[in-house]
């Protein structure tokens, strides 16, 4: 039966009743009295030095506020990045300057050279035709590879080359792993590309910037995952702004996917520009825009071998894998080819030896960085794909050989420096089994026979690191953050209860969901329990909501505070009961003396804190408000086996997908109903790599697929009903709840499984194809087949 | 500048727009109804969608003069008359048709529109309409399950919570 309210309970999501009315305050919703508009002037050619910007004309158009250009920017900071990766001999990468508007030189299409602040948006952009700008165009470094070669334009004048850093993984292995591969009786090698994509959240970034001259405090609302994290990179960082003058406000947010976390320009040219003009500056990025200037994801390149000995046990992995930059270091970038891909490459499997190499590059394109999994599904791919090959190449089943590698016994030390604390994977593979219902695939393969389709299955597993991160470690290896969470705990006099969260919901549900922790905790109904976020004002310092992170970090500080206020609440208690609160006992929200029947209801606990008439002022203050941080000891570790049955058709390399089945393990689950919304949408948006989804460039730098009309979204036409499971829990050991995280999941899991898929139905009709790159569109499976 | 009137959500409504400006724009930045969401400038992600006359209409692709004298119906004006939820509204809710909420505007006037002139529309018929309204955050199957839902169909055979 399904649960009725708190832990485990599918509560219905209280804060869709004002997306649905239209009612819901999203940052374009926003509008301050008095406020200008800006249009950036952006580059449309990917390299070239600035020669002339003449904005004497623009500068008289009707509304024109102000016009501001890169010399404005001298003497302010530049865009900060937020981890340092140290390459193979133990030198810190290169980190180019990043400026707010292009000083001298332009480096990707996008790049904001010129800000026209005005009356009207309409006037802005007109103003912004008449600015003159003459840029000499140097040749642009597009490919990775090119731009590694001796000679190669540098995308930066200033460094060495254009080589951000070469990471060795784990260094000292290098040798063994070698050997291993001198040793192996098998070795299956696989080159692959991890897709450059647009992430893509449906608002379009805005940012708004107030500034009240007679306190010198500045305001910020802007489509953040993260605000504090804004407030501190923008204001000590980039504006000088100290944070006890400076608010960042993220309201409702339309998802974010990871491109949301990231600083940008934008967020601290309106702050900076409302101070100048002394008026509110708003910008409110076009999808156009976005495509140009939101960050991207993904963008490898790689190589993998695995070795097997004669058993077919895996013995060895080593990889070389090429990390896109773009033409700057966006706020997170260097962590993600690096900490947060090379320590999964373990993946659900117990092979001893890997080593893992990273060559990230500078382009003339736009920064990558972080997008849904960030790391964890270029891992996964490139691991389960050469999984899948090997077996293959073996002639072995492609599940028996995964099971036959498995990882059993936990907690469990990856040689690539983490430390898997629970999981069941033959548990989630049996229950894919189970789900996917393989024993019945050759009479659905025989049936698309009939129909002129081929049909193939897919399965794969995996693994990834949440629940971003302990601290102390996230620092060793290069993170200038902490990683913890933070909560406060205010309770009303009349029993109400408000959580000011630093974590943050664009999508998440955490309004519903983590009003169910605290009212279980309590025993007291949901809608008692407020959740706050998004405002630097009004909650206490926190990192915010990425890497899966929400509710096993955040929640684990939500737990903490709670902790604290029902200790302090039984305390109260005892005095009125006058009893020892040794037998205060917290049950359905009222507190009773133990083997006894008197008892004092919560709301009665909580009017004595804030009216202490009766109350032990000796011993405890008055008031009931708890904030607790949290820094994790570990990360957590969702898994998982995805299982894809796709169709392709011969004649024209359509791929269809035809049942796709997910079996996680997220560990303990708060809201069953969030969770698979959560595993639905990244799967979507894996198999939208898988088959639809890529960000081109051509030779020049333009970026061709600049709009939804050229980058293939997944709609909902291409995608089936998804059959999802999470019933295989091992909860994790290290916080509170047990719980593990879900929203990436989907994105991590499902793109090997389609490319798996493909591969079967090609080879199952005697083609001898084993890797199309993604994404599989027609023109690429019809050209495989027929290669 | 010219004058134009409408009416929205079965109140008169009238302003100063350009010739340039769009009905979102109208819609959200002179009578503030901000539930209209812009979520493109190629017209394909239908976060827009209003009813114009009764057609669905992408709200960034009209102009605000061409519905002058025109009947517009925004998510503003969905809910009953009470307050609750419509059916179609309440539908997302259940079924958890929505997530960050940006495209959920469009999507529930498309709906509204498709169960006008399909009141039992097939999982591939509400797919196929749903061709204009661009999703990233559900993966479409709760808010196919949610339309059909809103049809009076049986969805209890569609898998999820």
């Amino acid at each position: 039966m399904p649960k009725d309210g708190g832990i485990g309970a599918s509560s219905k999501r209280r804060e869709d009743v004002r997306f649905l009315t239209g009612a819901g305050n999203y940052t374009d919703d926003i509008n301050m009295h008095g406020q200008a508009y800006v249009h950036f002037l952006r580059s449309d050619i990917a390299h070239g030095t600035i020669t002339n910007i003449d904005t004497s004309a623009a500068a008289g158009m009707p509304g024109v506020v102000r016009i501001f250009t890169g010399s404005d920017f001298e003497g302010v900071g530049g865009m900060p990045c937020g981890w340092q990766v140290t390459d193979k001999h133990g030198q810190p990468m290169q980190e180019p300057a990043h400026p707010i508007l292009a000083q001298g030189k332009v480096r990707h299409v996008g790049e904001p050279i010129a800000a026209v602040v005005a009356d009207t948006l309409e006037q802005a952009r007109d103003a912004a035709e008449a600015i003159v700008l003459d840029i000499d165009e140097l040749p642009a470094v597009v490919d990775m590879k090119d731009a590694l070669q001796d000679g190669a334009t540098k995308v930066h004048d200033d460094l060495n080359d254009n080589l951000c850093y070469d990471w060795g993984f784990v260094e000292e292995n290098k040798d063994a792993v070698n050997k291993a591969f001198e040793d192996a009786a098998h070795v299956t090698s696989l080159e692959l590309v991890n897709n450059r994509l647009v992430a893509n959240p449906m608002e379009p970034r805005v940012a708004v910037g107030d500034y009240a001259r007679g306190t010198d405090e500045s305001t910020l609302y802007t489509t953040s995952q993260n605000p504090h994290v804004i407030r501190l990179l923008m204001g000590a960082f980039v504006l000088g702004i100290p944070e006890h003058k400076l608010r960042v406000v993220a309201p409702d947010v339309g998802g974010g996917f990871g491109t949301k976390i990231f600083h940008y320009q934008e967020e601290a040219f309106c702050t900076f520009a409302a101070k100048a003009c002394n008026r509110p500056v708003k910008w409110t990025s076009s999808r156009s825009e976005a495509f140009i200037s939101d960050a991207h994801g993904r963008d490898h390149v790689t190589k993998i071998e695995l070795a097997l000995d004669a058993d077919n046990n895996f013995t060895a992995i080593r990889t070389e894998t090429h990390a896109n930059m773009g033409a700057y270091l966006s706020t997170f970038a260097p962590s993600v080819p690096t900490w947060l891909h090379g320590t999964l490459m373990a993946g659900n499997y117990k092979t001893p030896l890997i080593y893992v190499n990273v060559k990230a590059v500078f382009t003339n394109t736009v920064p990558v960085d972080a997008y849904r999994g960030a790391g964890r599904p270029e891992a996964t791919f490139q691991l389960e794909r050469v999984v899948d090959k090997a077996a293959r190449e073996l002639g072995v089943d492609p599940i028996a050989l995964r099971r036959q590698n498995f990882i059993t016994e936990f907690p469990y030390a990856t040689p690539v420096a983490v430390e898997y604390d629970t999981g069941d994977y033959h548990g989630t593979m049996d229950k894919l089994e189970e789900m996917g219902d393989f024993e019945g695939f050759a009479a659905r393969r025989a049936e698309s026979e009939k129909n002129g389709k081929l049909r193939g299955l897919g399965v794969n597993c995996y693994i990834e690191a949440c629940g971003i991160a302990p601290s102390n470690l996230v620092g060793q290896l290069g993170a200038r953050a902490g990683l913890y969470e933070s909560a406060t705990v205010r309770v009303n006099a009349t029993g109400g209860l408000v959580v000011m969260t630093g974590s943050h919901s664009h999508g998440q549900g955490h309004e519903t969901s983590f009003a169910q922790v605290v009212a279980e905790m309590i025993g007291i109904d949901e809608n008692m329990v407020e959740i706050v976020h998004g405002d630097t004002a009004n909650t206490p310092m926190g990192m915010g909501t990425y890497g899966s992170r929400s509710i096993a970090v955040g929640g684990s500080a939500m737990v903490r505070a709670t902790e604290k206020i029902i200790n302090k609440a039984k305390k109260i208690a005892s005095h009125l009961l006058e009893a020892s609160e040794a037998d205060i006992e917290l049950k359905d929200g009222a507190f009773s003396v133990a083997g006894t029947d008197k008892s004092v209801a919560w709301g009665d606990v909580t009017l004595a804190a804030y009216v202490p008439h009766n109350y032990p002022l000796e011993d405890i203050e008055p008031g009931l408000e708890e904030t607790a941080f949290y820094d994790p000891s570990n990360f957590t570790y969702p898994s998982g086996a995805y299982a894809c049955e796709v169709e392709v058709d011969p004649d024209t390399g359509k791929v269809t997908i035809e049942r796709f089945a997910a079996a996680d393990d997220f560990g303990n689950i708060v809201n069953p109903m969030i969770v698979t919304g959560q595993v639905h949408g990244g799967l979507a948006q894996g198999i939208g790599q898988a088959l639809l989804e890529n960000c081109a460039y051509d030779e020049n730098g333009q970026l061709l697929s600049a709009s939804f009309m050229d980058y293939a979204m997944p709609r909902a036409d291409d995608l089936p009903m998804f059959d999802v499971d999470h019933s295989s829990q091992t909860p994790c050991t290290h916080n509170p709840l047990g719980v593990k995280g879900c929203g990436e999941a989907g994105a991590i899991g499902s793109p090997p499984a389609v490319v798996n898929a493909v591969v079967d139905a090609l080879q199952s009709a005697g083609k001898d194809v084993t890797h199309i790159d993604m994404p599989l569109s027609p023109d690429r499976v019809w050209a495989a087949m027929n290669g | 500048m010219a004058q134009v009137s409408m009416t929205v959500n079965g109140k008169a409504a009238s302003g100063e727009v350009e010739g340039r400006t769009l009905l979102s724009s109208f819609l959200r930045d002179q009578l503030m109804l901000t539930g209209t969401h812009v979520g493109c400038d190629t017209s394909q992600c239908g976060a827009c969608v209003v009813h114009v006359d009764g057609q669905a209409v992408k709200a960034c692709t009209m102009l605000a003069m061409e519905a002058d004298g025109a009947d517009v119906a925004t998510i503003e004006g969905q809910a009953n008359a009470d307050g609750s939820l419509n059916v179609i509204q309440q539908a997302f809710q259940d079924h958890h048709g929505l997530q960050c909420g940006f495209c959920t505007p469009g999507m529930v006037m498309s709906a509204a529109a498709l169960l006008k002139e399909n009141p039992k529309p097939s999982e591939q018929e509400v797919r196929e309409y749903l061709e204009g309204n661009i999703c990233r955050c559900t993966g479409y199957h709760n808010i196919v399950k949610a339309i059909m839902a809103a049809s009076g169909q049986d969805v209890t055979a569609i898998a999820a919570e």
